[in-house]
């Protein structure tokens, strides 16, 4: 005779406490499939923890963002942000899309060349550009969005040297109403940096000044800061046209878009707070059709979006090691997957499901990683269903940056794999071994023997 | 290890201790072990019983076991033996 499922015994006071209308959050349905893969047979065929990216739901994500602009404004760019996840399959499923790229080193520069984006397509934006990225970026005709002045003049200076000319913007921060200020990157609109950096520019005689960008700020939840940003755009953009007669290409409003994630200390879901895109869509579009742009010359809108066009698309399978309770007598539970690949733990309470059916009784626990460090902790309180050793579940939206912020800590990093339009599950990067984790150290001679 | 004779299970997984009044809920397993600790039942004979009837092994019920009845006893629902 088949054994019945077992659940551990639990018992839980019922205690009358403050109400709270919106009751506890509890994910009442099991996530046992993916894009139709059971999680079951991805963990016992690719390992535990497992990193799983889903290119039905990047692809269906980015149509409906661009559907948002596409409709309200008629010349939109998107430039898939390289930093939020650069995997190579990642970053193709973007290019196919028609995504241009957009980089914030050389290596990521490297990386978009050798995924065959043209140098024209290719926006090279941050603080770190070396001689020898913006040698590369002004012979490739690539866009470089100038962050501050020695940037300017080592492109002034080897613009002379190669005889070419090269296509820039300026970065531009501002006042949009939400604070802090970004205001490290770039050049102030408020207090004149910005004006005197395109002066320069046009003074210069040895660039083309084709559009304007700015990036301001992360997590974004006000569409109207959006507003705000495209008016200050604008407002450069048509004095430079009264002053020079010269007319930019192309206004970059950067990222900045929200997942649906839930920030820490956030009262509701991220899925009830955040904007949609339709709102943002909306702000920036309004603003710049009713600046006085001739309509028959309108620039060029680029949108940099990276962790709301794939957070959701990427989830993180991992297994319970143990079950344990903490001094007071808390429930806690320990998982295979650590603080080293969700770096996004830190400022997310991210979505945790059991990959299995459950019963409704729950517990409160907290959830801990499993590297021997105190700050290991994925969940610090969170209502679950009764896991035991073995369990398997699945962490959702965890797209954006965990594959680009992870690290190597204690134990090797784990496969990642991407379900395609079928069904059909790919590996697109393998998991790491000693043998490559080994191969990047060297061993003095002296060092090489000891005995104890 | 034995439940207080005070203690009143309801069927539906329902606890309560008129000695401080308190109220708590049990799932099923929860239940089925208050039920067998009321019959007087070892914790070996308990283990036997369980590990016949559900997919769990010896070790992970013990482990269980304990924890579960730390929680009786730290809520005053067992006396000792």
């Amino acid at each position: 005779m088949e054994k019945l499922r077992y659940e551990r015994p639990v018992i839980k006071r019922l205690e009358t406490e403050m109400p709270n209308k919106f009751g506890s959050r509890i994910e009442r349905t099991p996530k046992t499939h993916i894009d139709g893969v059971p999680v079951q047979d991805l963990i016992a065929k690719y390992g535990s923890p497992l990193f799983v990216i889903s290119e039905k739901t990047i692809r269906s994500t980015y149509k409906k963002v661009k559907k948002a602009f596409t409709m309200r404004y008629p010349k939109v760019q998107f430039a898939w942000s390289y930093k939020t996840n650069y995997l190579d399959a990642v970053c193709n499923i973007y290019h196919q899309e028609g995504s241009w790229a957009e980089v914030v080193s050389g290596f990521e520069y490297d990386k978009a060349i050798k995924n065959g984006v043209s140098g024209k397509k290719i926006i090279f934006n941050g603080p770190d550009k070396t001689t020898e990225d913006l040698h590369k970026a002004i012979v490739n005709d690539s866009l470089i969005h100038i962050d501050h002045l020695d940037e300017f003049y080592t492109i002034v200076e080897l613009s002379e040297k190669l005889g070419r000319r090269s296509r820039v913007a300026i970065r531009v921060n501002m006042d949009t109403g939400v604070y802090p200020i970004w205001d490290r990157f770039g050049f102030n609109y408020e207090n004149g940096q910005a004006w005197d950096a395109l002066n320069k520019i046009m003074a210069s005689g040895k660039m083309d000044l084709v559009g304007l960008h700015c990036h301001i700020g992360t997590y974004m939840l006000s569409p109207s800061a959006y507003g705000v940003a495209a008016r200050k755009l604008t407002d450069l953009a048509l004095g430079l046209k009264r002053r020079y007669n010269h007319d930019v290409k192309y206004i970059d409003l950067g990222g900045g878009f929200p997942s649906r994630n839930t920030l820490k200390g956030a009262y509701l879901p991220g899925t009830d707070t955040t904007p949609s895109f339709e709102d943002f869509a909306e702000e920036i579009s309004s603003a710049l059709l009713n600046a006085e742009y001739p309509t028959d010359n309108l620039p060029l809108l680029i949108l940099e979006t990276g962790r709301a066009l794939i957070d959701e698309a990427g989830y993180l399978l991992g297994t319970v090691i143990s079950n344990k309770r903490s001094s007071t007598g808390k429930r806690t539970t320990i998982v295979d997957i650590g603080i080293n690949l969700l770096f996004t733990s830190f400022w997310y309470d991210h979505k945790i499901t059991p990959a299995q059916e459950f019963s409704q009784y729950t517990e409160e626990t907290t959830i801990y990683g499993p590297l021997c460090m105190n700050i290991d902790v994925i969940r610090e309180n969170v209502v679950l269903p009764l896991l035991n050793k073995g369990d398997q579940f699945v962490i959702h939206h965890v797209g954006a940056y965990n594959m680009s912020q992870w690290m190597q800590f204690i134990n090797l990093r784990p496969k990642i794999v991407l379900i395609g339009m079928g069904d059909k599950v790919h590996v697109i990067r393998e998991n790491e071994t000693m043998e490559v984790f080994n191969s990047l150290e060297k061993i003095p001679e002296h060092l090489k023997r000891f005995d104890l | 290890m034995k439940i207080k004779k005070s203690i009143a299970v309801s069927a539906s997984g329902l606890i309560f201790n008129p000695d401080t009044g308190e109220s708590f809920t049990v799932n099923p397993m929860g239940a089925e072990i208050i039920n067998y600790l009321k019959e007087d039942k070892s914790q070996q004979e308990i283990a036997t019983h369980v590990i016949e009837k559900y997919n769990v092994d010896t070790s992970s019920f013990e482990k269980d076991y304990e924890d579960y009845i730390g929680l009786l006893s730290n809520y005053s629902l067992v006396e000792n033996d």
